[in-house]
């Protein structure tokens, strides 16, 4: 029945929000549950969830925090629903315990971070990229994160579907970094039907429940997932368990549970890993960029190859697991990397770590609640020319 | 006995986790037992059941239990509670956790649930007192009492978890003891079988960090204080304040009929079923 109702006018010209196109990718995707608390600039994704999810059998609710926005979308993924939040840079730091829960108890989930200034309550209706490292380090303890970053209302979309397929897959919490420029930003957008999406699901048990462990370590470490209610009574906790889900306090059962966490992200990292280059061909400048920075990146690499420079751009989609394989042999050709960001320096650090000193990083950084402007990244590229 | 016995085995995982972590004499034991014989007398299917719980001692019930089981974060059970219940309204979902868990750090989750009436059964085991971690004083510590970190005594005035969730709209409040442990069964029948939300509150005793503190006896000694202090409700409406003195009520302390937060959703899914799917897809997308 959810399968016939029409979601949103697909194949035609619609004039969207970035949070708007978060919350119908949401849908497109299978999401069926979400959890959230009015937070600026994210609250649009929640406004539109409730609105439509009973609308396709599926539920909503404004919970008392953001704490118990995230473990109930823990709860509702452990018992068998697609399930994200949306929040902001404040309800992401309360979120962090229960990621960490996520991660450690294998569950798929999405969290939607519209990012604005901080630290703390910051700078609520401005923009900033100041998360990137929260994204990565947020809660305690060894864990690997997929965080995906668009940079424009389509990119939104498409990047809530995969971030939920991903989730799916690899079991695993995912985070969307959007940004309130991104979030608030209207665009033309035409999305496709919600059945021309690729929507993936978890692995199923094939193995009746005697012989089922909820955390079984694959040959590609990852496991299949039953969901409650379905007959196999499995056990989570976030203390260190065993395969089956019981606490353990074994080494050599703890190692293994702290590698498969590892190698699940690790030993895909080439399928999890997805970025854009342009006009790298014959660059000798590189514009490092992500969200809504590189949206002014695009134009300024346009602005100075139209001043004979050499330049070029790389985006990464997927900020982590940090895409080094694929960025690493773009490097090898540039001798110059300019990194624009807003913040005080985050991503810049994963570049200088794959340039070894080989290659001159520049930063370019803006922390005012403002966006880098197109000329700003073209006034570095030339000072970097001479 | 052996035919109480003979039904709780039915719902132990015998191979995981035993012995189990709590210290003889422990009441959580017969908390725990007290909520198997209530699901067996329902005639609940195993796999119909969550139980979900936060950290501490009454939070590792769920490991040796063969239904769904969900060991959670440190206060946030009921949250989780929430997204289970709503993912799969079949389930039975059942919270058991203590005093420190679900009033303290979790007290937010706790009033709000009630507030809300979700269809899930809160089962507090109340020992006045955090376990686990070494003795220090939780919300539910009487004034004057001794604590880890309430060395002079306790000075902060305590909460009264059944008055807390009656206050807070919970639908069916209750409050049993380990001592009458079979009465603390039927409570907790009659509050899982109802919708929305319900309290069973649990006076338990924790002789190893509250008991030796207070220099309130062995297990057995504590065990007692709970037969010599509780009045049933029947009783207790006939009795003045002045009688009921330093004793506590159990049994049934409120019922009140409101529908459960999944039937309320449920109508708003139900109105969109009945309408014209195409209709409203439009007016969804120009509004």
């Amino acid at each position: 029945m959810s399968e016939t109702v029409k979601l949103y006018k697909s194949n035609q010209p619609l004039l969207m929000q970035g949070n708007e196109a978060c919350g119908w990718g949401a849908l497109a995707a299978g999401c069926r549950f979400f959890a959230g608390y009015p937070i600026t600039p994210s609250t649009e994704i929640a406004e539109l969830l409730a609105r439509n999810l009973p609308r396709v059998g599926g539920y909503f609710i404004q919970m008392e925090d953001e704490i118990a926005s995230i473990a109930a979308i823990i709860g509702a993924s452990v018992a068998g629903s697609k399930s994200m939040t949306a929040t902001s840079g404040p309800g992401y730091s309360l979120m962090q315990e229960n990621l960490g829960y996520a991660y450690m108890a294998e569950v798929p989930i999405v969290v939607v971070n519209v990012q604005r200034g901080g630290p703390s309550t910051g700078l609520p209706t401005k923009v900033s990229q100041a998360d990137t490292m929260q994204a990565k380090w947020g809660t305690h303890g060894d864990y690997y994160p997929i965080v995906l970053a668009p940079s424009s209302v389509k990119e939104c979309f498409d990047m809530t579907i995969k971030a939920f397929n991903m989730a799916e897959q690899y079991r695993v919490p995912v985070t969307v970094l959007t940004d309130e420029v991104l979030g608030h930003m209207r665009e033309i957008v035409i999305l496709p039907e919600p059945s021309a999406v690729k929507v993936l699901n978890r692995p199923r048990p094939v193995d009746p429940p005697e012989w089922y462990k909820h955390f079984e370590i694959t040959p590609d470490y990852l496991s299949p997932m039953a969901s409650f209610g379905e007959g196999y009574r499995f056990h989570l906790t976030g203390l260190t368990h065993d395969e089956s889900g019981f606490p353990t306090a074994k080494p050599n059962e703890i190692k293994a549970k702290l590698d498969k966490l590892k190698l699940k992200i690790t030993r895909h990292r080439e399928q999890i890993t997805e970025i854009r280059s342009d006009m790298m061909e014959d660059a000798h400048i590189m514009v490092f960029a992500y969200g809504s920075t590189a949206r002014a990146a695009r134009q300024a690499i346009r602005m100075a190859r139209k001043k004979r420079f050499k330049v070029g751009m790389v985006q990464p989609y997927t900020i982590w697991p940090f895409p080094d394989d694929k960025i690493a042999p773009l490097l090898e050709n540039v001798d110059t990397v300019v990194v624009p960001e807003l913040n005080q320096g985050q991503i810049i650090g994963e570049i200088e770590r794959l340039s070894r000193r080989h290659v001159k990083v520049v930063p370019l950084q803006r922390y005012d609640g403002e966006l880098i402007t197109p000329s700003q990244i073209v006034d570095v590229i030339k000072e970097e020319h001479a | 006995m052996e035919q109480q016995s003979n039904i709780t085995h039915k719902y132990l995982r015998p191979k995981k986790k035993f012995p189990n972590v709590w210290c003889p004499g422990c009441g959580i034991g017969i908390a725990m037992g007290a909520m198997i014989r209530a699901i067996d007398g329902l005639g609940l299917q195993k796999d119909d059941v969550a139980i979900v719980s936060g950290i501490g001692c009454t939070a590792r019930i769920p490991v040796y239990l063969d239904f769904n089981t969900l060991h959670t974060t440190h206060g946030r059970p009921i949250a989780f509670a929430t997204g289970v219940k709503l993912a799969n309204p079949k389930l039975k979902v059942i919270v058991v956790s203590g005093d420190g868990d679900l009033l303290a750090i979790g007290g937010n989750h706790f009033i709000h649930a009630a507030r809300r009436n979700m269809d899930i059964t809160v089962i507090l085991v109340n020992n006045y007192i955090y376990g686990m971690t070494g003795g220090q004083y939780s919300p539910t510590t009487p004034v004057t009492k001794l604590a880890s970190t309430a060395p002079y005594g306790m000075i902060e005035q305590s909460f009264d978890p059944a008055a807390l969730a009656k206050a807070s709209g919970a639908t069916f409040v209750a409050r049993g003891t380990v001592y009458h442990a079979t009465q603390l069964s039927r409570l907790m029948a009659q509050a899982i079988e109802r919708p929305g939300f319900s309290l069973v509150e649990v006076i338990s005793n924790c002789h190893t960090q509250y008991g030796r503190m207070n220099r309130e006896g062995s297990a057995v000694k504590m065990i007692l204080w709970q037969k010599e202090h509780a009045v049933p409700a029947t009783v207790a409406s006939k009795m003045t304040p002045e009688q009921l003195e330093g004793k506590f009520v159990i049994g049934v302390l409120h019922e009140a009929q409101k529908p459960g937060y999944v039937e309320e959703y449920q109508k708003i899914i139900d109105r969109f079923r009945a309408a014209d799917e195409e209709k409203l897809g439009e007016v969804v997308v120009s509004g």
